[in-house]
Parts: structure tokens; C-alpha cells; sequence
């Protein structure tokens, strides 16, 4: 049962969900539309006996969490555009060294200091491409601040389970916008902790040896068991190595864990989608638009359907083209120009019936916008 | 001697080249943890990138090997999460002071219990020989054909402005002064920066007709002074070792445990 009801903002909303995730450590460094993470996390920490860091930079500030990560904390860093790209080194850093923490990047409009108060969706590739070198990697992104609040649940969780970097891509619209959110209780959402190793002390750790089932038990820094991590490749034992063998099942493991698992990984919502000839497909704050041209369409009896993607990466690609199966077409209604649309035409068997509405003026999109979009395609002008 | 328990002889041999100053500083560092009796399971190793950097993979402390430039910053999250564990950061001067720069003055100024360690050998030893911003002018490089017009930090100086509350140098010849200033950095609660030069003659000295590793150490005994020492009254071009600074001021993860207290107290 809900209990408690707070009118926030969508920044807030998300500190509060990583508190409830069991985040204890965060480290940022202030970039509009970000800040009121930083500035919440510096007020709620405290409280509960958790730190909170203020660095000289983003590139720091990725830095610091890994850190604490490894000595067992649950942590997380807020930032937008500017302060993703500075960030994209140590991701892969993460990433390679399999170092769970969540990076939450409130975009704004880009390319560089670009519109730091207006909302932008333009980092959606960055999040999938921004760090050099063949990876995998999650990104999670909601619409609402009751989904803004199980998914930044959702993400600590899959930096656990996956040890692996998660990144949670809002926009300035969702992170300013206040609107109303229950606050689950305590057990609502599960909650999944660090998976340590059961390997007792003087026995031989292997922190890089997956088991079966393909994850890998931690032991904190400070803990028992000493061991390297690096960001180069390495074997078992986390020490660099350069044998081909290695190397070619490490990168395997850091794709498959994730790759492997899309299909528990992707989160979505659905609307009308059973007989819709239209599906629309959105995410983050163009859904909400997305979705009040379904409704409104729907009262008047058009079969429009709207797929709204909470994960974007890995691609939810066999869930688009299932749901698209019976579309006359598709329409991708995003805030850049055009990036989940061409995921979604590599995933449908006929992308000649993928459109985009978009908008990229800095200015929120708006049901007018995708309706002249729609206009255009039924070929009524605009 | 019994610093042998605190390596990591699996993973020998190390990749440094004969001659090499790095290995000098390995040994003296992990003596002075040796006459400390330091808890291995609370000693953290946090390097950057470079030939210095490979040192965390060698000893059986838990290790933590970073980006170039960023150890400092990895440190800061390790000390600040966890404050009972020791943290050493062992870097390059092109990693501590290039592209770590930011990183260190701040670590400086924030005063975290954390020992850094820069091993000075003023040249990318492990890229192949480029200058660094320690190299200082008049030297050949790789990048530096027709020898370097920049001028060099003084690390010592940098460290003091910026807030560092233990500052210490010496050089890789007087490896008893090694032993004794790690020491007493990693007994001092703050941030500690000590300067070690350190010869790379594969790159430095060949370059510069410095000759083999024996006559770079030669240099290290010529050129340098005890802080304050009458050769240095008569000889202003030397450089000096020992303690620059050793002060006690509010050490950050403790200011930040009172600031819990507060807080949690209403």
C-alpha cells in the first residue's frame, strides 16, 4: 500500500527513489538541468549517515563513485549533456572493470553548451556509443515521476545484477515538471543487494571468474579478499593480460551478460496497441504528448496504439517488431533528430512505414505537432 | 627482508626497463609499510596510467588501476566511502600533473587522508619518450626534437599552494629518505604528496647523454640539498629534499563525520 503522496519535481523524485534503492554515496558537480540532484542528495545523505561529494568535475565525480562502489556502496552521479561527455571515459572504465553504479544524465538541448534550460532527447546514441569500444550497456527512461521512481529503482537493481554501468536518461522536462507521486513503502519495489562471494578468506578469489549463470560475486575493498581492477583487459584475477584467448571471452562476456538478457531487461508500457493500425512509439517526456494524441484520437474512434520504452538500450528490437506486426505505420515521436527512430526501422520488417515527429527547438512537443506530422503522412498537408 | 609478503610475485616480472628508478620506490615504500605493520586488507593502491602506474598491480594490497590522470579522483570516493582504509596513489608527473592536474590540486585543497606519491622521472616513459610539464626547458624528447621552451611545475610548490598539509621530496639515490618520508605520509592525517625523482635513462637519460642509471643516481646525490643546508645558500641551483610542510588542519572525512553528527542531532 502507498502511503505517502509528495508534489515534486521529477530531479527530486529520482533522489528520492535512489534513497529508497539503498544509495548511501554521490558525488556531482553542478550543470543545469541537473543540479536539484546534487543539491537533495547533499541535504537527504547526511541523514541517513550517507556522503555526499561536491568534485572539481564530472570526469571526478564518475571517478569517486566507482570508488565507493567498490568498497560496497550503492552510488550514483547526475549530470546533463556536457557532463555525460566528459563522463564517457570512465564509463567504459566501468564498464570494462564491471564496477555497478547508475549515471543519471537530465539532457538538455546539445550539441555542446547548446540550450541548458530547455529539454532535449539527443542523447540517446550518446548513452549507447558515447565511450570508445565495442560494449553493452543498459539505459533506462520514463515519462512519469511514479515510472521516473521504479525506474531509478530498476537501475540500481540491473547495475547489481548485471555488474555493469546503468545509465537513467531523463530530459529537463521530466526532471523540472511537479506533479504528484506515491512514495512506495519499504518492500513494494524489491529491492536486489550486492552479490558477494562465499569464497572464505586465504582461499583463492577469482573477482573476474563468472559462474554459471554468468554473474560475478564481489568482495568490497577493505574486505578479505585483495585483488587488482583495471581498465585494461585482464584475466581471472583482474590482472592485465594480452592473450588472445582472454581477450576474446572477456569482450564476449561483457556483451552477452547484457545482450543475452535483453529480453528481462526491457521495460515498456502499452496503450490501445491490440488493434491499433497507428503505433506510435515514444519515450521519457515526448510520451506524455505521444500519449495524449492516442487518448484523444482514440475518443474519436481512430485505432491509434502508443508503445512508450522505459529501456532504450539494449534496443528492445523483438518487442517493437512484434508490436508493430499489424501497423499500416509508425510513427517515433522523439525531442532530437531522429535516433530511436532508426533503431525502430532496423527492427520492423517494413521501415518505409517508419515517420519521426519530432521537434528540436528547444520547446516541449506538442500534440499539435505530432498531428501535423500524422496530416502529412495521410497526405493532407499540414 | 620481509617486504616479499607484500608483492604479488604472480604477476612478476615487472614490465620496467633495467635501471629503471620505479623499482627503487617500490621496495623503500613497501618498507616503510613493513615498519608500520599496516593491516594489508585496509591498505588501497590507486594508480593512474604510465610506467609508474603499473606499481598497484604488483602489490598484494587491494589495487585499483585507473585512467590517466584520474587516480586521485578514484581515491577520493575510496577514502571518503570507507575512511578506515589507507590509500596510496602512486603516479607519473605527466599523470599527477598533466592530465591529472585538477584533480591533484583539489585533492590538495580538500585535505582527504590519501598519500600521493609522484614519481618524478620527467619524461611519458611508457608512450615512448614525449616531455611532460616536469621535464622543464632545454630537453629532448620525442615531442621535443629540437629540445622543450616549457617551463616545469615545482611539485613541492604546487603542493604547498594548493593546501597539501605534508609535502616531502627526495629522489630514488636516497632510498632511506624513501622509506622515511612515505612513513611518516602515510602516519600524517591528510592529504600527503610526496615527490620522488626517479631516473628513466631508457628515455630521459639516453636522450639527454645523462648516461646509464648509475650516473642519473650520481646526479641525484650532485644536484640536490637538505632543505635549508648551506650548499643551497651557496648554490641556489640545487634542488632540495625533505619535509617542505607537515602541519596539522581539518582532515575531510573526519570534518564530514561531525558534519553526520550535526545533522543527525538536529
Amino acid at each position: 500500500m502507498t502511503q505517502r503522496t509528495e508534489f515534486i519535481q521529477g530531479n527530486e523524485v529520482c533522489v528520492n527513489a535512489a534513497l529508497y534503492a539503498g544509495l548511501d554515496f554521490f558525488a556531482g558537480y553542478p550543470i543545469t538541468p541537473s543540479s536539484e540532484i546534487a543539491e537533495t542528495m547533499a541535504k537527504q545523505l547526511p541523514r541517513i549517515g550517507g556522503k555526499f561529494l561536491q568534485m572539481e568535475d564530472e570526469i571526478s565525480s564518475i571517478c569517486s563513485i566507482i570508488g565507493a562502489s567498490l568498497t560496497g556502496h550503492k552510488v550514483m552521479t547526475a549530470t546533463s549533456g556536457p557532463g555525460f561527455s566528459l563522463m564517457q571515459e570512465t564509463l567504459g572504465f566501468a564498464v570494462m572493470a564491471e564496477i555497478p553504479c547508475v549515471i543519471v544524465d537530465v539532457q538538455r538541448g546539445g550539441p555542446s553548451t547548446g540550450l541548458p534550460t530547455h529539454g532535449s532527447q539527443g542523447d540517446v546514441y550518446q548513452a549507447r556509443w558515447g565511450t570508445h569500444g565495442d560494449h553493452a550497456i543498459i539505459a533506462l527512461t520514463a515519462s512519469n515521476h511514479q515510472d521516473l521512481f521504479s525506474m531509478t529503482v530498476e537501475a540500481f537493481n540491473m547495475a547489481e545484477t548485471y555488474r555493469t554501468p546503468v545509465i537513467l536518461l531523463m530530459d529537463e522536462i521530466t526532471g523540472h515538471t511537479r506533479e504528484p507521486v506515491n512514495l512506495p513503502e519499504q518492500g513494494e519495489i524489491p529491492i536486489i543487494g550486492r552479490l558477494r562471494t562465499s569464497v572464505p578468506e586465504g582461499v583463492d578469489y577469482h573477482p573476474y571468474l563468472p559462474r554459471e549463470d554468468g554473474r560475478l560475486p564481489m568482495s568490497d575493498f577493505g574486505g578479505k579478499h585483495r585483488y587488482n581492477v583495471t581498465g585494461l583487459y585482464h584475466d581471472m584475477w583482474g590482472f592485465p593480460t594480452t592473450d588472445p584467448n582472454v581477450i576474446h571471452g572477456l569482450i564476449h562476456h561483457l556483451m552477452d551478460k547484457i545482450e543475452n538478457h535483453a529480453h528481462e531487461i526491457t521495460r515498456y508500457r502499452e496503450y490501445y496497441l491490440d488493434d491499433a493500425h497507428t503505433v506510435l512509439i515514444s519515450y521519457g517526456c515526448s510520451a506524455r504528448t505521444a500519449l495524449h494524441v492516442v487518448n484523444s484520437r482514440r475518443r474519436r474512434g481512430e485505432k491509434l496504439g502508443l508503445l512508450e520504452l522505459q529501456s532504450l538500450w539494449p534496443f528492445p528490437a523483438e518487442l517493437v517488431r512484434a508490436k508493430c506486426a499489424h501497423a499500416h505505420y509508425i510513427l517515433v515521436v522523439e525531442m532530437n533528430m531522429g535516433q530511436v527512430v532508426h533503431e525502430v526501422k532496423k527492427a520492423v520488417h517494413e521501415p518505409e512505414r517508419v515517420y519521426l515527429a519530432n521537434r528540436v527547438d528547444g520547446e516541449f512537443i506538442t500534440p499539435t505537432d505530432v498531428r501535423g506530422i500524422m496530416r502529412l503522412i495521410h497526405g493532407r498537408g499540414v | 627482508m620481509a617486504i616479499d609478503k607484500y608483492m604479488r610475485e604472480r604477476f612478476f616480472p615487472h614490465i620496467w626497463c633495467p635501471g629503471c628508478g620505479h623499482g627503487t620506490i617500490l621496495n623503500n615504500m613497501l618498507r616503510a609499510v613493513d615498519e608500520l605493520q599496516l593491516n594489508q586488507n585496509e591498505m588501497v593502491m590507486v594508480s593512474g596510467i604510465g610506467c609508474s602506474s603499473r606499481i598497484s598491480g604488483y602489490v598484494d594490497f587491494h589495487s585499483l588501476h585507473t585512467l590517466h590522470g584520474r587516480a586521485l579522483a578514484f581515491a577520493t570516493g575510496i577514502k571518503m566511502s570507507q575512511p578506515n582504509l589507507s590509500v596510496i596513489c602512486p603516479m607519473g608527473d605527466g599523470d599527477a600533473l598533466a592530465i591529472g592536474g585538477n584533480h591533484f590540486i583539489h585533492a590538495c585543497r580538500r585535505n582527504m587522508d590519501i598519500t600521493a606519491i609522484v614519481m618524478n622521472n620527467r619524461i611519458y616513459g611508457m608512450t615512448g619518450g614525449q616531455y611532460s610539464p616536469l621535464s622543464g626547458s632545454g630537453i629532448t624528447a620525442t615531442t621535443a626534437p629540437q629540445k622543450t621552451i616549457d617551463r616545469e611545475f615545482d611539485i613541492t610548490s604546487l603542493s604547498l599552494a594548493s593546501g597539501a598539509t605534508f609535502v616531502a621530496r627526495t629522489t630514488a639515490y636516497h632510498y632511506r629518505e624513501i622509506t622515511k618520508y612515505i612513513k611518516e605520509a602515510l602516519q600524517h592525517p591528510g592529504f600527503s604528496v610526496v615527490e620522488i625523482l626517479s631516473q628513466c635513462p631508457t628515455h630521459f637519460g639516453r636522450r639527454n647523454k645523462l648516461g646509464d642509471a648509475p650516473e642519473m643516481l650520481k646526479l641525484y646525490k650532485q644536484n640536490t640539498t637538505r632543505i635549508g643546508s648551506e650548499a643551497k645558500q651557496n648554490n641556489p641551483e640545487l634542488i632540495e629534499r625533505g619535509i617542505f610542510r607537515q602541519e596539522i588542519a581539518p582532515e575531510y572525512c573526519a570534518e564530514y563525520a561531525e558534519l553526520i553528527n550535526r545533522v543527525q542531532q538536529g
